[in-house]
């Protein structure tokens, strides 16, 4: 049992890797949000009047909502007066038109977090909008991906660019309406990325985001929007980092994904902001909603997430299956250590016929670790033989750390079927001693067995980054032994 | 090669073994016979180093060297290997790469190099061949959703493939029918060298009909109490364990 208890006390010590700070000149908004603010960030854009006006209807609809509370989470009351809601790198002109444009320490940043961000050092077939607090620093394959007609670009360029298609979608999937932290995203979100895939494109590379809260005291809040029209295909990553601070810093960001007829969304996290430290101080809020709407028939949405920071997540990437035939997928490992909650899940709508989901969740806790599974499986009246298959495991390492499970199942069509299984377990004594006597180091006896426990979902993950999950895992399970 | 003197061990601060003797030679077969409770169990685990077992006095000597101050992996490194009377389920791990990460760590720490890929299918195919494992175990999760049957001899596939110096099988008897019993003694046998040593812990002489032991000693009450050859385990077989141990206190 001993082993045990030095486990788990090195894990929670394990330290952060990304926790260094970029000496950047900022410019950043004194804390606090009123009307002004908006107009502020709206004006900073340069932003047309619809974008300005949907953002003041965002921000009057939240002055009327409250802060919802429950989730099987424990945090102090968040004061959104001592947040700035805007923070961007300083630099001569509106934006950096090519690399050489690029701050070089912001450049030594994304070197550090192992971001390719010279084209020439990409990864092969990667593109990455590098998101830097509120403004998209510099994107890569822009010209590439122009070619077959894909449009990824920072969400403020298609404000201005695209507008048709911005105004169309923003706001189609999550409404400013929807809940509490998505009303105060749409007020006040700084920056994003959009995508759009055109009718019968397959996106030809991976794209890729890595945000980056820099600049103490900033919540970031950004916004994705990612359409694919008819039959074309995209794969989309977002990892995400942030450097240590004592301080709790809010992140609530909105994703929108909208899947046309016979179209495919992959979407891949890889999440691991500022957990907080060993006794639960700093640390990021996590407080995010994404959502998918299988728009067209035979559409499809795949969400794959691994959660493996913040001192706080409150995330349930969801598929409304509106298309006759559409499928919806999640596959989530959460690991929570040292003091990190988690309540995290996902939603199935469906709504069209013959609509298939699948959910699979693995929650790993370990120290004083919370993780929670929060899903819900809806079949609406018209969802004519909607199949659901769920499969929620929990993972315990050690005995000071919880596992939950709410499952919520609405069925309201009689020919649809949802299928729940559920188990928990722990790594036990009995297991470290077996791969111990058959020669396997006790780290790599922990390892394998997580690792073994995560396989089904990082199968889902594209390769290059099934590796990155992996390593991020073993870096997270390193020095586990004492 | 192996030699325990005056071995005192606490469980839980209960005293399971009370000084214990016990000298194995390269290349014997024992075999450890004894009641329930009687601590055989707690020398097959104190042999391979599990935590929560208190070694208060004695020593345990593997080759001359303190196998008390080595840890679980470095004992399998040294060439101990324990067939467990209930091998644990591993869900996700699959079976072939555990044999091979395992196989691996212990040929690194022999300072050989590690075998590659097509070496490694060769032998494994070999070895499972011996002890008849169906190939779609190899495919699957270690040891889960297999039957007693199954998991037995996968002990003793880990077995073959680690070629140890010492190799103690706990109970491995317990839970087979008969053609399963003589699918595994049969694979143990295959097994014995003059390089190698084995001690067999069994409650029944049953597993002795099939793999012949030079040794036989009664284990009660945290000591060996007596010890002779193969025909002590058939007059335990035909007597019980009583007569032994009233002679004992006798």
């Amino acid at each position: 049992m001993k082993a045990q208890q030095d486990e788990v006390n090195d894990l929670v010590k394990a330290g952060y890797e990304h926790g260094f700070v970029s000496n950047v000149a900022s410019d950043t908004l004194p804390p606090g949000l009123d009307e002004d603010t908006i107009r502020f960030i709206s004006a900073k854009k340069n932003e047309p009047e619809w974008m300005l006006d949907y953002r003041l209807k965002a921000y009057h609809h939240w002055l009327e909502m409250e802060e919802p509370d429950w989730a099987h989470l424990r945090y102090d009351p968040i004061d959104f007066q001592a947040i700035s809601y805007f923070s961007a790198p300083k630099k001569a002109s509106d934006g950096p038109q090519s690399l050489d444009e690029v701050d070089p320490e912001l450049l030594a940043t994304y070197e550090k977090l192992g971001i390719p961000l010279e084209e020439q050092k990409a990864l092969a077939g990667v593109a990455v909008d590098a998101v830097f607090d509120s403004v998209s620093v510099a994107t890569t394959f822009r010209q590439q991906l122009a070619d077959v007609g894909v449009i990824f670009c920072s969400i403020s360029e298609a404000v201005h660019e695209h507008p048709e298609l911005v105004r169309e979608h923003l706001g189609s999937v999550v409404p400013h309406t929807d809940n509490y932290f998505a009303a105060l995203n749409a007020a006040v979100f700084s920056d994003g990325t959009f995508v759009y895939i055109p009718e019968g494109v397959s996106c030809p590379m991976e794209l890729s985001t890595y945000f980056r809260i820099n600049e103490a005291k900033t919540g970031q809040f950004e916004r994705t929007l990612i359409v694919a029209d008819k039959g074309s295909f995209v794969s989309y990553l977002e990892g995400c980092t942030a450097p240590m601070r004592d301080e709790n810093q809010l992140h609530a960001a909105v994703v929108e994904l909208i899947a046309m007829e016979d179209a495919k969304i992959k979407y891949s996290t890889v999440q691991n902001w500022y957990p907080g430290d060993e006794n639960g101080v700093g640390g990021i809020y996590n407080f995010v909603t994404k959502r998918g709407d299988c728009r067209g028939d035979r559409s499809h949405i795949s969400w794959t997430q691994v959660e493996t920071g913040s001192a706080i997540t409150w995330k349930y990437p969801s598929c409304i299956l509106r298309g006759d035939d559409s499928v919806g997928e999640f596959y989530s490992v959460a690991v929570t250590r040292g003091h990190q909650q988690a309540d995290t899940g996902t939603k199935m709508y469906h709504m069209g016929k013959n609509t298939h989901s699948t959910i699979v969740s693995k929650g790993i806790s370990a120290a004083h670790g919370q993780n929670a599974y929060r899903g819900l499986v809806r079949m609406g009246i018209k969802a004519e033989n909607a199949r659901n298959h769920t499969q929620c495991d929990s993972l315990l390492i050690g005995d000071q750390c919880g596992a939950h499970t709410f499952p919520y199942i609405e069925v309201r069509n009689p020919s649809a079927k949802v299928e729940h299984e559920a188990t928990t377990s722990k790594i036990s004594e009995d297991q470290l001693f077996y791969c111990r006597q058959r020669g396997l180091k006790e780290e790599d006896a922990v390892s394998m067995i997580v690792n073994g426990f995560c396989k089904e979902v990082f199968n889902e993950l594209p390769m290059e980054f099934a590796v990155e999950a992996r390593k991020l895992l073993n870096i997270t399970l390193e020095g586990a032994v004492g | 090669m192996l030699s325990i003197n005056n071995l005192h061990v606490n469980v839980d601060g209960k005293e399971i073994l009370k000084g214990l003797n016990l000298e194995i030679g390269r290349g014997e077969v024992h075999a450890i016979m004894g009641p329930n409770g009687s601590g055989k169990s707690t020398l097959s685990y104190v042999l391979a180093g599990r935590e929560g077992y208190e070694v208060t006095a004695g020593e345990i000597l593997f080759e001359g060297r303190n196998l008390l101050d080595m840890s679980p992996e470095e004992r399998a490194w040294a060439g101990i290997f324990l067939a467990m009377q209930y091998p644990v389920e591993l869900p996700g791990v699959n079976n072939m790469n555990f044999l091979r990460e395992s196989l691996n760590a212990i040929r690194k720490a022999r300072g050989e190099e590690e075998l590659d890929a097509v070496a490694f299918m060769k032998l494994v195919r070999e070895k499972a061949a011996t002890v008849e494992l169906d190939d779609k175990l190899l495919k699957r999760s270690v040891n889960a959703g297999f039957s007693g049957g199954e998991k037995k001899r996968n002990e003793i596939l880990q077995m073959a493939m680690l070629e140890p110096k010492l190799a103690i099988l706990d109970e491995t008897d317990s839970g087979l029918d008969i053609d399963a019993l003589r699918i595994v003694a049969e694979g143990v046998n295959l097994l014995r060298s003059p390089e190698r040593s084995i001690i067999m812990i069994t409650h029944y002489q049953r597993l002795l009909d099939y793999i012949e032991p030079d040794f036989v000693h009664v284990l009660a009450d945290g000591r060996i109490i007596r010890s002779g050859g193969k025909e002590l385990a058939l007059a335990l077989e035909e007597k019980g364990y009583a007569w032994v141990l009233e002679e004992d206190a006798a």
